[in-house]
């Protein structure tokens, strides 16, 4: 067993990718540098600059390349460095990247994973903060996965390097300090399977990304309290797996979903209308979110704190929808 | 003209044929409501496929435009196949998903066209990358109009190739129009390859309706491109004889325009050529007929095919089936 930040565990786990397929390839900006925040470090001097690409800052064009690349045999990693960027790639990630399989009538391929980087902290401010997954659940033929550790980072980057399908992998810039240990019997997740973070059985949280961290130091404070909230991570996105969430809605009948985007149009509300119409009679009350007031993410820490959903909006909504505090 | 050159340019000659009557097919089929969507026209432009083409194997990649039929015929691609998709049959290259701005035909190199202006040039540097990553001899070709060039990623693109030495040949349809608007309302740049300059790659602006001249300028840069070379840019100057799509009435040409237009016909110039060289216009004639029989065979059993099967609109979406049935 082995303690690892979500940096250095995910540079092991683009190491041990390209050490097993010669058609991965990184690419990006600064990539060879090691990137913006140091995830591959390192790797170029191990496989070569002509297999960690360092581009110029042309979001739409590497994003093209990589898929273009994707199509004639190569499995690209790109790196996106911010979210807040990958608007100037969603030309091709919408009307290229995704619909390439469908439109050609199953004729090719396209095994890519773009990562990115998502989430507030440190006073990013309102362009390198975004929780912009909404836009990218929307899009038929892409895959969304969003992990909530370091472990779990490891096994949702190398299983989406072999799944075969556009990736979407969004990090948490929050997490990216965070240290777990990589469990030495540790097998890969699959895509598309949501995980039982925490089990309980009077409230059901669901939640992805950083907000699963939240989530669980808010179930042991309800714990504390008398109040046994399960947390599901969902893991992926883009597909959803109402499944796991169904088996853990029938258990506890009320569900809070918790993100830290916008609320409107999104993860959550996604979630909660298909509850809602798959589940509606496991329910004792109304499905609740908690996500980001409907304004971009300010600079000032006392700013960003007061906006960001945390731990306590997630007590209170618990408190509201159980009955008692 | 040796026996051996004398066969080759009939062979470009049935090639350009097949491009001008599989089109006006097109246009005929689309003014009888059997082409869905809205089908772009070559007409007029069809020695530059043809004679960039000449020069591609089947591993070369292609990727082109909206206005694309003549590149994927010219690269060999089946015609039946290619007319079934474009009135949308289970046969179609796309078996009915893509369309006419959607073609693609995988085992033939042909990557594909593009609906979005600009859309797909990164992607035929990606192509290119990989066969460089791969070390692979092959080639990726792009067409591309003028209007291209009003969009970012036609510049960062030029960039990339340039700074990786990619094997690629950006090929410019410069027919004057980016959809209805005229070159010099769009942009003070007048020709295409002074783009080219910055970034250091190699360019020629040439007469894109004389196929001979199209044939040997393509050639020499695809040589360089396949001797390491890095990209090349080739301007091809030449005119949309037909709307930007089928049923625009062109009502911002004046008749000047298109009667000069005709005069510049690839295809009579071709002719005029071989005729001068001695070759029989009876000979000519037989060429125009065989592609007229087997384009407007190839159609007819296109339009006998069977229509796609609705229950099959979910396939393919992803390449697991498991995941046909995501909901959201």
């Amino acid at each position: 067993m082995a303690v690892h930040t979500f940096i250095n565990i995910l540079k092991r786990a683009l190491d041990e990718e390209m050490s097993h397929d010669s058609a991965v390839h990184l690419l990006g900006e600064d990539v060879a540098a090691g990137g913006a925040f140091g995830v591959t470090r390192g790797l170029v001097d191990k496989y070569g600059d002509h297999r960690v690409k360092n581009t110029p800052i042309s979001e739409a064009a590497i994003t093209g390349l990589a898929t273009g690349a994707a199509l004639a045999g190569l499995k690209p990693v790109l790196e996106i460095m911010f979210i807040d960027f990958a608007t100037l790639a969603l030309d091709c990630l919408l009307n290229q990247t995704a619909k390439y399989r469908y439109m050609s009538g199953g004729q090719v391929t396209l095994p890519l994973v773009v990562r990115t980087q998502a989430g507030a902290a440190g006073g990013a401010a309102a362009q390198h903060s975004q929780s912009l997954e909404t836009f990218f659940i929307h899009i038929p033929g892409l895959i969304v996965v969003a992990p909530s550790s370091p472990v779990e980072a490891y096994g949702l980057l190398k299983s989406a390097i072999r799944y075969g399908e556009p990736v979407l992998f969004i990090e948490h810039k929050r997490l990216y300090t965070m240290k777990e240990d990589l469990p030495d019997d540790y097998t890969l997740p699959t895509i598309g399977q949501a995980r039982v973070a925490r089990e309980g059985s009077d409230i059901t949280i669901i939640a992805y990304s950083a907000m699963v961290q939240t989530a669980l130091e808010a179930a042991q404070t309800l714990a504390d309290q008398g109040i046994s909230a399960e947390v599901l991570d969902l893991r992926t996105l883009l597909p959803l797996d109402m499944a796991t969430i169904a088996q853990s809605v029938s258990k506890t009948h009320r569900v809070l979903i918790a993100q830290e985007a916008v609320l409107n149009g999104g993860v959550a509300a996604e979630i909660a209308a298909r509850i809602g119409s798959e589940l509606f009679d496991e329910l004792d009350g109304p499905v609740e979110r908690v996500g980001c007031p409907f304004a971009p993410i300010p600079f000032a820490p006392e700013l960003e704190r007061a906006l960001l959903p945390g731990k306590d909006d997630i007590l209170r909504a618990v408190h509201r929808m159980v009955g008692h505090a | 003209m040796t026996q051996q050159t004398l066969e080759h340019w009939q062979q470009m000659y049935r090639s350009l044929w097949r491009i001008r009557i599989f089109e006006s097919q097109v246009q005929r089929l689309a003014a009888a409501g059997e082409v869905p969507g809205f089908p772009h026209l070559s007409t007029g432009q069809e020695a530059v496929a043809v004679g960039v083409c000449a020069h591609l194997n089947p591993s070369d990649v292609l990727y082109t435009s909206h206005r694309g039929h003549g590149h994927i015929l010219a690269k060999g691609s089946d015609i039946e196949a290619t007319m079934a998709e474009i009135i949308g049959r289970d046969t179609g290259l796309c078996r009915g998903r893509g369309g006419s701005m959607h073609l693609v035909d995988a085992a033939n190199g042909v990557l594909g066209a593009t609906g979005v202006v600009a859309g797909n040039l990164a992607l035929a540097a990606g192509a290119a990358w990989a066969a460089q990553a791969q070390g692979k001899s092959d080639i990726s070709v792009v067409f591309f109009g003028d209007g291209a060039t009003g969009a970012g990623v036609f510049h960062e693109t030029l960039n990339l190739a340039a700074l990786w030495k990619l094997p690629i040949l950006f090929v410019c349809e410069n027919n004057g129009y980016a959809e209805f608007t005229s070159r010099e309302e769009h942009s003070n740049v007048n020709h295409v390859s002074a783009f080219a300059a910055p970034y250091h790659i190699p360019t020629k602006t040439i007469d894109g309706n004389d196929l001979r001249v199209v044939h040997a300028e393509a050639g020499a840069a695809i040589a360089g491109i396949r001797a390491g070379q890095g990209p090349y840019l080739l301007e091809c100057m030449t005119f949309r004889m037909a709307g930007h799509y089928v049923g625009d009435a062109q009502q911002y040409r004046s008749k000047e325009e298109m009667a000069a237009m005709l005069e510049k016909c690839p295809i009579e110039r071709l002719k005029r050529h071989l005729l001068e060289s001695g070759i029989d216009a009876a000979e000519l004639d037989a060429i125009q007929n065989d592609a007229t029989q087997e384009v407007l065979a190839a159609s007819d059993r296109a339009r006998a095919a069977p229509r796609p099967d609705p229950a099959s609109v979910m396939d393919d979406v992803y390449t697991s089936p498991a995941l046909h049935a995501i909901t959201g």
